[in-house]
């Protein structure tokens, strides 16, 4: 059983997104998305420790027996971690401060246990890490577009601090909407996170079922000529 | 004898992933162990050369730290270290201390006041905090310069009835919708101030060689 990339690449970001669809790992997801920086942190930790977990649970798929699957790969997965933090802590220590306590929950992201025992135990090793590249790219994806969306509602600024993950340079991509914005404190505060996801996976919803709509109306659209005649099936 | 036999196949492929990913995490750690030390350090010495400039003063002030006596007194709930800040001649400029505001909006408020020899105040910073994103936050040198109306001001400037926020009756600004937070930071001024007071040859005169 093997899934084409394409599939795999459009289950990832769209059709299985683990923020949107699956709903998993929501609450780093709407507690450190206020910012766009502190959203791509998560997002990008979140992405190495899929794509490494997912590399190492196919790797290895013929030793593990079934009984000890699940603690052997919340094993892996609770490593990768620990190194993802150490790392961030030695390289990007003041986002490290930001994120904090997020960094750690990372293993308790369903998303990263759910890809490991249903996909990369089933598959080899290359299909197994670029699902777990897609999925995390689509779980960052969404991050970083909440995060996008609650810093300009909320402070009317987009890119701020991105210092923090991009060394000094990175200060000036600040990009500063409003000089006299008030502030709108819901989009900054947890409940905001609640509000934007609720709408970005209702606009989802739409544009599902516009897709949707001009499939079936394409599919059935009757042949040219065959207007006239009664038509059962579909003429394609 | 098939249970039996699977369970020790079992533990031993257990143990050997639990050997595998601990040596994983321990060769991590051990290639970047410098490194954090060092971030570690520079983060907090930024905090206390935001204070004292580094033109200000001639030595490394995370190398003259010392146990604060009676640390309590501060709000602190552990002992903590203070910071002197000294000239070429190994003379006390100013001593770094934190500060503990158990009264803020939600959690603690860490506050790093800085007391030059004179007993005035040469600077104060939030080390760290959870007060609401755009209305308590305006104590966060990021997002306002309030804090920095408490430079140079003491225990005579003003008077001890001047020591809160305006809604109080005091000399310093209150933010619109916040008045907890900046009057739990006033607070903890204060009480650095006044512990500066009561332990004051004691927090001076402790500045001997560097220790490491």
């Amino acid at each position: 059983m093997s899934t084409p990339y394409s599939e795999l690449t459009l289950n990832g970001l769209w059709k299985n997104n683990p923020a949107l669809v699956q709903l998993l790992g929501l609450c780093p997801l709407l507690a450190v998305t206020g910012s766009v920086v502190n959203a791509l942190g998560l997002g990008l930790a979140t992405l190495f420790v899929l794509t490494l977990s997912n590399t190492a649970v196919s790797l290895i798929r013929h030793f593990v027996t079934d009984a000890i699957r699940l603690p052997a790969f919340v094993m892996i997965i609770a490593s990768f971690t620990a190194c993802i933090e150490l790392l961030m802590k030695a390289y990007a220590f003041e986002l490290y401060q930001i994120l904090g306590i997020f960094i750690p929950l990372i293993v308790t992201n369903c998303s990263i246990l759910g890809r490991a025992d249903a996909f990369a135990c089933k598959n080899p090793v290359l299909p197994a890490a670029y699902d777990g590249f897609i999925m995390g790219l689509g779980f960052a994806l969404v991050l970083v577009v909440i995060g996008a969306i609650r810093e300009i509602i909320g402070s009317a600024t987009l890119f701020d601090n991105m210092q923090l993950l991009f060394g000094e340079s990175a200060a000036q991509w600040k990009i500063v909407l409003s000089d006299d914005y008030p502030g709108f404190l819901v989009a900054i505060l947890p409940p905001g996170a609640f509000l934007v996801v609720g709408f970005i996976i209702a606009a989802k919803n739409v544009v599902d079922m516009q897709l949707k709509r001009r499939a079936d109306t394409r599919r059935e659209k009757p042949a040219p000529g065959a207007n006239r005649a009664r038509v059962t099936g579909h003429i394609s | 004898m098939m249970p039996l036999a699977a369970i020790g196949r079992n533990g031993l492929l257990l143990a050997a992933f639990g050997l595998i990913t601990t040596a994983g995490i321990a060769l991590t750690f051990q290639g970047t162990k410098d490194t954090i030390a060092e971030q570690e350090r520079l983060a907090q010495s930024r905090a206390l050369l935001e204070i004292m400039p580094a033109d200000t003063h001639s030595n490394d002030m995370l190398d003259h730290s010392f146990p604060l006596p009676s640390f309590s007194d501060l709000g602190l709930r552990s002992q903590d270290n203070g910071y002197h800040a000294l000239n070429s001649r190994h003379d006390t400029l100013a001593v770094l201390i934190p500060v503990l505001a158990r009264d803020g909006y939600s959690g603690d408020i860490r506050v790093l006041v800085g007391i030059a020899a004179d007993s005035s105040i040469v600077g104060v910073r939030v080390l760290s905090h959870n007060e609401t994103p755009g209305l308590g936050d305006k104590i966060d040198l990021k997002k306002s310069d309030w804090i920095l109306s408490f430079n140079g001001k003491s225990l005579t400037n003003p008077i001890l009835k001047g020591w809160s926020v305006k809604k109080d009756g005091g000399e310093f600004d209150a933010f619109t919708g916040a008045t907890i937070t900046p009057r739990a930071v006033t607070r903890a001024v204060l009480r650095a101030l006044q512990y500066f007071e009561t332990h004051r040859s004691e927090l001076l005169t402790n500045n001997g060689e560097a220790n490491s």
